[in-house]
């Protein structure tokens, strides 16, 4: 598809002789036919071998990604996980003392947090902390340590602190509300007893099939804070290699995504078969 | 002094004009049996809600709920806990729903000695089991590992009264206990309460809608309407002369089991409308764990004015047979003939014809109509299929809801603003407006209160009286068998156990689980005469049926060859009876 | 319809939902009726007057950007623009999403089952990649925005539809319509559409947002719309690269952008309490 598209990568350049062309043609096999060329490229993938950078022509796509995912990953996770801790604390404190002003505050913040969008959110932080404030570094090559982690980190975590805060409050309020807390309070139990022993695992079962979304989301998000922080991660290669209409580092890049989040959505699908006894048995 | 005093309670909601619970007063004595009777919103939950104090936020409450001589009303929640499961107990209607699906059954009961401190921390799994023991499971120590979905409703209620029993508790709150249950796990669980309740002289306030439960279980009772307290007395003296209005009518439209039949005195005809040979279904269980047979090969044939009642259990395979008659779900064999032509197994297959002269009602009526449609379309919606083109609808729409008892100002009403007699109505009237050969009736009034229930059934017998209607009817109740049909089937596990005229049936049953059934029945009648112990034990698992006759397990007149092979119906005496000894064995009343 | 009535209702039911709607038709309103409440265009440059801070001289109440456009009547061209691609890429995804998970929970079995790994497969890839890899193989246009934007949101609400229609078919009104011997494309036309309409209006409002965030998403990394047209996303982009010295460049269409989400997703919640109390969805 992305070849099917005008333009090829080589067109800005200089035109070069046509022999050389040809041979260019020929190691990159843009002479073979359209299939032809796909299928080569699958079978280059399922190798591990994601074909050569149109632009940078001394690496392969491998080699580029493959410097530049512990980065983003180490970022994702920790707002991921960031985001776990703080959301579902959040909305279990909401959830618990349902229309009293810790809960509105909760959902109120919750409610801004989805609607401001992360590429608003994260130039502002950076215009706050880093330049009004200077209490924290606005770029993040300039600078080294744990320092130049924590504003990245919180701003790609807080769409999803928001959106889990909400998805826990809501699960725990019906989780409190259904028959089976109704027989543990008549069986004498106190609220923290009930939280603990009869509702939190219910609870947070739709919050095991949002972790796939989540996943998601922290990844394209990932794309605009390093855009704004100047982090070499993958997506930033991905914005440059658009612009420059590199088909191979776009595509790998995409597919490096697709795998990531498809063998995460398995893991979480086979956490909740695991959670839930209903799915479970036998 | 009284164990539980309750004085003037009024319960009322802000949204609600009339309060749901109006100056309810009523005394109860250590270790009584009181009987709380009422039809649906007569409140009589809601009291129960109030004594435990499980009652919402936004209620208002106005009274006073003593207890051994302490204020429940306004009590905090410290107070309230100490007195929950160590003094006071609930147990709830639907075990299914009020168990906690996702923690193992050991576990929720060992929580609640937990909490309470009811025992050393390394007596708490032995005193969960012995618990689970004293209640009946079959084997406590895989039921103390398992998850409730993995247990039979029987099984389900048997732990949830064992975790009412862990505090030893001086008060047991039941709130329809049984009305989820098969009749005869119900006779079951009754019968559990009484060892339970002589063992330990906890008194006992059970709510039911059930004439024949408060009959057989309760020294006093009190009846409810809307909110109401109508009368109170002993359960003799209550059932004997009874005083209120309300009272009257429920021992009146209660169905009975015992007494004159009431199906119609015109004998129905003997000219066959519907011939079902050899019709049989099973589903693929889910995970390739095989086949289950839910319906066996069954023959029947139903004539002209004619009501067949089919009575049976969960797992008896009654809902199967019907849906499959209907076409919604396919027969794996089976080769039926209606009127005369014969009847496709799939509902896609058939032409207008049959689809116009068979039709059913269903067991949920709100369910069953489209919530998006008025009452007038809904009606009118057969015409349309079947006579496109025609205007005269109105018309016909007007008469047939006349006909089942609904005026027309219902004409432009939606479903969610029709009670659940009236939405039943609904249904027959869009059932009948075609004027069908056949009804089939899937537990059509089991959702229904008593006097609701009774006036459908009236419904029912006038349209076959008018237009010789034969109907199909399935229903686990055999109260109303006995009011409305002329012949029944029993089934079990899929199989014919029996099938008989109404007389024959009630007067000689033949079967032994026809006897069961029967026994099972608990009569509106304080002083009918006790039964025998109940049935044992439980519907076998419809995966891993038993050899022979299915319900050899169970049975009281088994013999070497009904665990070795299946016995085939036969005729006997005019009916029709699958067990080997029919021939010899005198079951009647 | 009884539908309506009720999404009337609601609105009215909640304070906040109120104020929501209210303030969203305002918005829209003040956006159509742009050309005639201020004076200057939205693509005028003016190089004297280059980044202004807001001011009531010469009507600049938003202030001008780095080529002296007045911020005014951008911001508010900004939401028509945004507004439009909102609303025509949900209806894209709607018309999609209805038919195909209708059909997918009416038909079922193998059917659905190939349809529903499709959808899987596609959710596999996260919207905005889809969405890139289109703009990067066809270039920018608007029209090929709202297409790749409704192409790729319509896998939420053929996943909530087809969910609704086998809820739909399994109870009882279907199977008493089928008894009836009501025709297939009666049954979906008059018994399954009609029930749909409840939580594909709910979903419409949660996807509305996530459409104006994708084409923020897009304009924010230069695969937007282009100049001089703009939407509000693309004022957020060229506002951060003023942050510093014009911050009222991104602060004013940035506040105005969470507005309109914010509305849009209160009023969502507002409907779907209603629709659906327990959540069951």
């Amino acid at each position: 598809m992305v070849h099917a598209a005008p333009g090829g990568p080589f067109d800005s350049e200089r035109r070069l002789p046509p022999a050389i062309e040809e041979n260019i043609k020929e190691a990159y096999h843009l002479d073979e036919s359209l299939p032809k060329q796909f299928y080569r490229y699958m079978r280059g993938v399922v190798r591990g071998d994601l074909g050569p950078s149109y632009r940078y022509r001394d690496f392969t796509v491998s080699e580029l990604i493959g410097d530049a995912i512990p980065v983003t990953m180490r970022i994702g996770l920790l707002a991921i996980l960031l985001a776990l801790i703080v959301g579902i604390s959040a909305g279990v404190a909401a959830a618990l003392r349902k229309n009293t002003l810790l809960d509105r505050l909760v959902t109120g913040i919750a409610m801004i947090g989805i609607s401001v969008p992360v590429f608003v959110l994260a130039p502002l932080m950076v215009l706050i902390f880093a330049v009004t404030l200077k209490w924290l570094p606005a770029s993040f090559a300039g600078s080294s340590g744990a320092d130049r982690l924590f504003l990245p980190v919180v701003a790609l975590a807080l769409p999803q602190v928001a959106y889990i805060a909400r998805l826990t409050r809501a699960s725990l309020i019906d989780v409190m509300n259904s028959d089976y807390v109704r027989t543990a309070r008549a069986q004498g139990l106190k609220t923290s007893s009930i939280v603990r022993y009869h509702a939190l695992k219910p609870a947070m079962l739709p919050l095991v099939s949002y972790l796939g979304p989540t996943f998601a989301a922290v990844l394209t998000g990932s794309v605009v804070i390093e855009q704004v922080f100047g982090i070499p991660g993958v997506g930033r290669f991905l914005v440059t290699a658009a612009t420059n209409r590199d088909f191979t580092l776009v595509l790998g890049i995409t597919i490096f995504y697709s795998a990531m989040i498809i063998s995460l959505n398995l893991v979480v699908d086979l956490l909740y078969a695991f959670l839930d006894p209903r799915i479970r048995k036998r | 002094m009284s164990l539980l005093e309750v004085g003037d309670l009024t319960i009322s909601y802000t949204d609600s004009a009339e309060p749901a619970v109006s100056e309810l007063s009523f005394a109860l004595e250590r270790g009584e049996s009181l009987g709380v009777v009422g039809e649906s919103g007569s409140g009589k939950t809601q009291m129960a809600m109030a004594i435990m104090g499980l009652l919402p936020a936004n209620a208002e409450i106005r009274g006073s709920i003593v207890f051994d001589d302490t204020e429940l009303i306004g009590a905090g929640p410290d107070l309230l806990n100490r007195f929950r499961a160590r003094r006071i107990a609930m147990v709830f209607q639907d075990p299914m729903a009020a168990l906690n699906p996702y923690v193992r059954i050991g576990k929720q009961l060992k929580r609640i000695l937990m909490e309470h401190e009811l025992c050393k921390t390394g007596e708490a799994t032995e005193r969960t089991l012995d618990m689970l023991r004293k209640v009946g499971l079959p084997d406590p120590e895989r039921q103390y590992r398992a998850f409730p979905h993995q247990l039979s409703g029987g099984m389900r209620q048997r732990a949830m009264i064992g975790a009412a029993l862990l505090g030893e508790p001086d008060l047991l709150v039941a709130d329809e206990p049984t009305t989820a249950l098969d009749v005869t796990v119900q006779a079951q669980i009754l019968h559990l309460l009484k060892e339970l309740r002589a063992e330990s002289d906890a008194a006992l306030l059970l709510i039911t809608h059930d004439l024949g439960v408060v009959a057989g279980n309760c020294e006093r009772m009190l009846v409810m309407d809307r909110g109401q307290l109508l009368e109170e007395g002993t359960t003799q003296e209550v059932f004997g002369s009874p005083a209120s209005e309300k009272m009257r009518a429920l021992l009146a439209a209660a169905p009975r089991v015992s007494g004159e039949s009431q199906a119609s005195q015109a004998p129905a005809s003997s000219k066959a409308v519907l011939d079902i040979e050899e019709l049989s279904v099973s589903f693929k269980e889910q995970r390739d764990r095989g086949r289950v047979n839910a319906v066996r090969p069954i023959d029947l044939t139903l004539n002209k004015g004619e009501t067949v009642a089919v009575v049976g259990e969960s797992g008896s395979g009654k809902t199967s047979l019907a849906r499959a008659v209907v076409g919604l779900i396919p027969a794996d064999t089976g080769r039926s003939m209606f009127l005369g032509n014969f009847l496709p197994g799939s509902l896609n297959t058939r032409n207008q014809e049959s689809r116009r002269e068979l039709q059913m009602v269903f067991q949920d009526p709100l369910a069953s109509l489209n919530p998006a449609m008025r009452v007038s379309d809904i009606v009118a919606e057969p015409l349309r299929v079947h006579e496109p083109g025609d205007e005269t609808h109105e018309a016909s729409v007007e008469a047939i809801l006349c006909q089942v008892g609904l005026g027309s100002e219902l004409l432009e009403r939606y479903p969610h603003e029709l009670s659940g007699g009236q939405a039943q109505r609904v249904a027959i009237a869009r059932s009948l407006i075609l004027k069908p050969t056949v009804m089939i009736c899937d537990e059509a009034v089991a959702a229904l209160d008593g006097t609701v229930q009774d006036e459908i059934l009236q419904l029912l017998r006038a349209e076959q009286q008018r237009s010789g209607l034969s109907l199909i009817f399935i229903t686990h109740d055999l109260a109303v068998v006995r009011q409305i049909s002329h012949r029944v089937l029993v089934m079990y596990m899929g199989r014919l156990c029996e099938l008989a005229n109404n007389e024959s049936l009630f007067g000689r049953p033949r079967h032994p689980y026809t006897k069961a059934l029967l026994n099972a029945v608990p009569l509106p009648d304080p002083n009918a005469r006790p039964v025998d112990a109940p049935l044992a034990g439980e519907v076998s698992s419809v995966l891993k049926p038993p050899s022979g006759c299915p319900f050899h397990p169970r049975c009281q007149q088994a013999i070497a060859i009904c665990s070795e092979s299946v016995p085939e119906p036969a005729d006997c005496d005019g009916s029709f009876v699958a067990c080997h000894r029919a021939a010899e064995l005198d079951l009647s009343y | 319809m009884s539908i309506f009535k009720s999404v009337i209702r609601t609105i009215q039911s909640s304070r906040t939902v109120t104020v929501c709607a209210a303030m969203l038709l305002v918005i829209a309103a003040l956006s159509l009726l742009g050309p005639a409440i201020s004076s200057h265009s939205y693509f005028s440059t003016d190089f004297d007057n280059r980044l202004l801070a807001p001011t009531l001289m010469d009507q600049h109440i938003f202030g001008t950007d780095e080529l002296g456009r007045d911020l005014f009547s951008r911001t508010l061209f900004g939401i028509r623009i945004t507004l439009l691609v909102a609303v025509v890429a949900s209806f894209v995804s709607l018309g999609i999403g209805v038919l195909y998970g209708a059909i997918a929970g009416y038909v079922g079995g193998r059917v659905d089952g190939i349809m529903m790994r499709i959808v899987d497969g596609i959710y596999a890839l996260p919207f905005i990649f889809s969405v890139i890899l289109l703009m990067v193989a066809f270039g920018r246009s608007m029209l090929l925005i709202l297409i790749a934007i409704g192409a790729v949101n319509w896998l939420d609400m053929a996943r909530i539809v087809r969910g609704q229609t086998i809820s739909l078919k399994q109870r009882g009104f279907v199977e008493a319509a089928r008894l009836i011997g009501v025709p297939t494309s009666g049954i979906i036309l008059r018994h399954i559409t009609p029930n749909l309409l409840g939580v594909v209006i709910v979903y419409m409002t949660l996807a509305i947002p996530q459409a104006i965030l994708m084409e923020s998403f897009l304009s924010f990394l230069g695969l937007g719309i282009q100049g001089p047209q703009t939407s509000l996303g693309t004022l957020v982009n060229a506002g951060v690269s003023h942050m510093e010295r014009a911050s009222w460049l991104l602060v004013i269409p940035a506040s105005v952008l969470a507005l309109i989400l914010l509305c849009f997703n209160f009023l969502g919640d507002g409907l779907r309490d209603l629709a659906d109390p327990k959540g069951k969805t």
